[in-house]
């Protein structure tokens, strides 16, 4: 990933007192996002309000759609417009959503989404906190493919994340998301932006060879093609049925095996590079505990209580979801009597876990229904059980 | 690739609008949507703009298939999300012209709500509906547009559901330029285009045409000529048409024109407005000074009136053949 | 640590409250503070709620779970977040609007007039200022200056003046009650 230094215009530098869902639009606007396409949806739709107000004096627009469908559609065009791009739902609207991502996915096109997740299935609970779209978000739309997801766990990564996010997404040319929840959507705390300067921002990779020559895909599974804008000569032509590097259709088995397995490997064979983790007390731990978003705050209470009751705690929390932490995990596995994994759904990341732990140790899933944070002492009773 | 393939390719007249290295297309005889293709290639042929700053964006269905032939930039969607991808592409980048090509099916069907929204906030594109009455790409359903007692394969015992009158439609929600065709009609399409083109706000053309191979064949309405004389026949232009007149029952007559041209500010005409009443100078979008936006609007506008003046020659040139227009049959 | 919650019925400023208070601790007082809050059907009319951690290092639960101050402008809202106020833990309410009902000695009770003070100085609306400054007098968690300088932006700018004016109302008279009653050990819980 090249960085540049943010475009000063969309940087509001210093401290605040955010929410998680204005510190997203915060982290757009600082990644150079100048368009915006979305649809309101309890709890995201403080996110579109923030953009809708700041972007006009920054140079950016945005535009409410129809639906959530069209909102993703609004974004294919205007990345291929030549915009860095983003949109922000909740359960009902990320389930409209996946049509049109598995177009971005195809097209691999560059944008970033943020799904607030409440309480489902269906309208659910409105305005309380979830985890129940973590398989979604990776399996969601049709077909086989990769996604990236980042999980922040508090208004300040918020922030992080989303510069984070554009900076993937352009570099990997493919629709990366940021899994956050209700609490941390809605809660407030100090926000730290830095100077400009100091945020590193991941540009479009333009394209710069000869109009003729330009190929808007290249199926390495390594890199992606450098793209071009609309408007600019290159008469390009993108499609979501299988197609060859000019993206003209080519409905063939054995080109649909290029285009998928690049569209794997490309992430796979960097998970290395995109997956980040923030450890603690993992040497020597006989248990740890592997949580994310706001899960993870609220097992550090548990992590606590543990270590005082003389059980070796580490925690693992994973800040990127997909791609998975696998071999991180595998190697942990084996050191260790037990993994604890508490999420607010009924097993979802757990499976991932257990997968990858292939039976080293024990893997104790603490399940949660939607609409509500774990309670402190559940998780502590699934550490003592894995310590066992 | 034989001899004459090659030949073809780089000799077809149509060689600088097409991506001749997709020919053949996968269009059936008799189809209609390679009339509204060579009526649009005309049309940008006539009207001398620059391609590289047009874009043609479709849907799914034989009429989707328009995007992936015409050598500009061009974006194949998801079925019925043509207009918000042609939305979003437009705004990005307001200096592109922006054409959506696609089906009745999928326009009106599963994309209808985009289609009314984006008639609504007058944005600037140009839609032009191939309208078959069918599904074409899926075998010959039932669509909004498929009038009663016509079979379809969903309706095999003839359709009993109202039809939409597509330029009612266009027309109740907002937009502001609204004019129907058929494939016969092709000199009177690419007019139409043209003036699309030049117009500015959210401009709808209907083409109707003949689905052969599934449409007429499943009526017993022969072949495409058989199609092209029941236009002929039942087909009529007439000035000062109220959209709200122009429904069409099932082989009937079909009223044609222009039926709408209306001047009202783009959705972009409205956004800078307000932005620039509300905020002033700190308003730039994508970076653009006020100087700057005025000047690009007054360049527009002058480019406008130079096209629309082409325009009506053109027009006298065609009245003056025809002694009237295309209805009297090419 | 401190645990606070604010409370009352939809369109006192219940929100506001906390969102001021975090803000002056976090970026004037140098503290670490969450704010949550009651969202959903559960905010419109009834009892709503709003709520503050803090601490001297990062906050990683961010619920309350046994808040030491409750404040309370209604009595839905007392009636309901009373009961969770731990054991000696200050209890700031509207004394023309709630009624203590049982046993008051198991917390350190301050009522006071917040609306009354406000629509002295023109609007009721201002009883959330009046009532940050009674909470900043008797809990001391937070300084006044901090939550002064936390007002611009989360306050209308026109109303800023009279809203600074009904803080000090507030912080003024919370004084004359702590001088009537001191705190327990002196310090918040
Ligand atoms: C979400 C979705 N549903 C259904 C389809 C299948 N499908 C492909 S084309 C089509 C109909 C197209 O009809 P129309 O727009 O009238 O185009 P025509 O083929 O007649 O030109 C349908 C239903 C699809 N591609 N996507
Ligand atoms: S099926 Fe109908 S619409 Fe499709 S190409 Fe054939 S004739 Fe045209
Ligand atoms: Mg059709």
């Amino acid at each position: 990933m090249r960085k540049s230094a943010a475009d000063p215009k969309g940087v509001l530098s210093g401290s605040h007192f955010l929410d998680g869902d204005h510190a997203l639009a915060e982290g757009a606007l600082a990644a150079g996002c100048r368009f915006f396409a979305g649809y309101p949806i309890t709890p995201s739709t403080e996110t579109a309000e923030r953009f809708a107000e700041r972007c006009p004096a920054v140079g950016g627009l945005f535009i409410q759609m129809e639906d959530e469908i069209a909102s993703v559609a609004a974004l294919i065009g205007a990345a291929w417009g030549g915009q860095k791009v983003m949109t922000v739902t909740s359960g009902p609207g990320f389930s409209l959503m996946m049509e049109n991502i598995g177009l971005a996915v195809m097209t691999e096109t560059p944008m970033v989404i943020a799904n607030v997740q409440r309480a489902g299935p269906s309208t659910g609970l409105p305005t309380l906190p979830a985890q129940q779209d973590m398989m979604q978000v990776r399996w969601g739309s049709q077909g086989d493919y990769r996604v990236i997801a980042l999980c922040p766990d508090s208004p300040q990564e918020c922030f992080d994340l989303a510069v984070e996010a554009f900076n993937l997404s352009e570099t990997y040319r493919v629709p990366t998301f940021i899994m956050t929840d209700e609490t941390v959507g809605h809660m407030h705390e100090k926000v730290v932006i830095p100077p400009a300067d100091q945020i590193g921002v991941v540009g479009r990779n333009w394209y710069q060879g000869p109009k003729a020559d330009y190929r808007p895909y290249q199926f390495t599974g390594k890199d992606v093609a450098p793209m071009v804008k609309a408007g600019d000569g290159y008469r390009f032509h993108i499609t979501g049925l299988t197609h060859d590097e000019r993206g003209y259709p080519n409905l063939t088995v054995e080109q649909n095996e290029k285009v998928v397995t690049h569209l794997i490997e490309k992430i796979d064979s960097n998970a290395d590079r995109i997956i980040r983790l923030d450890e603690d007390e993992i040497e020597g731990a006989e248990v740890v505990v592997i949580s994310y978003g706001i899960t993870s705050r609220i097992a550090s209470r548990a992590v606590q209580l543990a270590r005082e009751a003389g059980i070796k705690t580490g925690s693992l929390r994973l800040i990127t979801i997909w791609p998975f932490a696998e071999k991180r995990i595998a190697e942990l596995a084996g050191k260790i009597k037990g993994f604890v994994v508490p999420e607010i759904n009924y097993g979802q990341m757990v499976r991932e876990v257990e997968r990858s732990a292939a039976g080293q140790c024990k893997v104790v899933g603490v399940g949660h229904c939607g609409g509500a944070v774990h309670d402190p002492e559940e998780i502590l009773a699934a550490i003592q059980e894995a310590a066992k | 690739m034989n001899m004459n393939d090659q030949t073809f390719r780089v000799e077809s007249p149509m060689a600088e609008f097409l991506r001749m290295e997709r020919m053949p297309h996968i269009w059936c005889p008799g189809c209609g949507i390679g009339t509204v293709v060579n009526s649009f290639a005309e049309a940008v042929k006539k009207s001398n703009i620059d391609m590289d700053k047009l874009a043609v964006v479709s849907g799914i269905g034989c009429t989707g298939r328009v995007a992936g032939y015409v050598k500009l930039d061009s974006l194949h969607t998801t079925h019925g999300r043509a207009i918000p991808v042609a939305t979003g592409l437009k705004l990005a980048n307001p200096e592109l012209k922006v054409v959506v090509v696609s089906g009745d099916g999928d326009l009106f069907g599963i994309g209808g709500n985009h289609f009314i929204h984006a008639a609504r906030r007058n944005m600037d594109i140009v839609v032009i509906c191939v309208n078959n009455f069918t599904y074409g790409m899926t075998g010959g359903q039932l669509t909004p547009t498929t009038p009663q007692t016509a079979n379809a394969s969903t309706t095999p015992y003839g359709n009993y559901e109202y039809p939409f009158s597509l330029p009612f439609l266009a027309d109740a929600c907002g937009a502001t330029y609204v004019a129907r065709w058929t494939s016969l009609h092709a000199r009177n399409i690419t007019k139409s285009i043209r003036e699309a083109f030049n117009h500015k706000g959210f401009s709808f053309i209907e083409v109707i045409a003949p689905c052969t191979t599934l449409y007429q064949r499943r009526n017993r309405l022969g072949d495409g000529l058989d199609a092209l004389n029941y236009y002929k026949e039942e087909a009529e232009v007439g000035q000062e048409i109220d959209t709200r007149d122009v429904g069409i029952d099932f082989q009937s007559e079909i009223r044609m024109g222009r039926f709408v041209k209306r001047d009202k500010p783009t959705y972009y005409e409205a956004v800078n407005e307000r932005y620039a009443n509300v905020l002033g100078d700190d308003y730039q979008l994508y970076g653009m000074s006020k100087p700057e936006r005025e000047e690009k609007a007054r360049r527009e506008a002058e480019e406008r009136i130079r096209m629309q003046a082409l325009l009506e020659e053109e027009e006298a040139r065609l009245l003056a053949e025809d002694i009237g227009t295309d209805e009297e049959g090419v | 640590m401190h645990e606070v919650r604010f409370s009352g019925f939809g369109g006192q400023g219940i929100v506001r409250c906390a969102l001021i208070t975090g803000k002056a601790l976090a970026m004037y007082d140098d503290k670490y503070a969450t704010m949550t809050q009651s969202f959903g059907p559960e905010a419109r009319g009834g009892a709503c709620s709003s709520q503050l951690v803090v601490s001297e290092s990062r906050v990683q639960y961010p619920y309350v779970t046994e808040p030491g101050v409750l404040v309370a402008l209604s009595q839905d809202a007392y009636n309901k977040y009373e009961p969770q106020l731990r054991d000696g833990g200050i209890l700031i309410y509207e004394e023309n609007l709630v009624k203590p009902i049982g046993d008051t000695g198991r917390t350190q009770v301050y009522p006071a007039p917040v609306t009354r003070f406000a629509e002295e100085l023109g609007n009721r609306l201002f009883a959330n200022l009046v009532t940050l400054g009674v909470f900043t007098a008797i809990t001391r968690i937070v300084t006044p200056d901090a939550m002064k300088k936390a007002l611009p932006g989360l306050v209308p700018d026109r109303f800023l003046p009279v809203n600074i004016k009904a803080f000090d109302r507030g912080y003024e008279y919370g004084l004359e009650l702590l001088e009537r009653h001191p705190l327990a050990r002196g310090v918040a819980p």
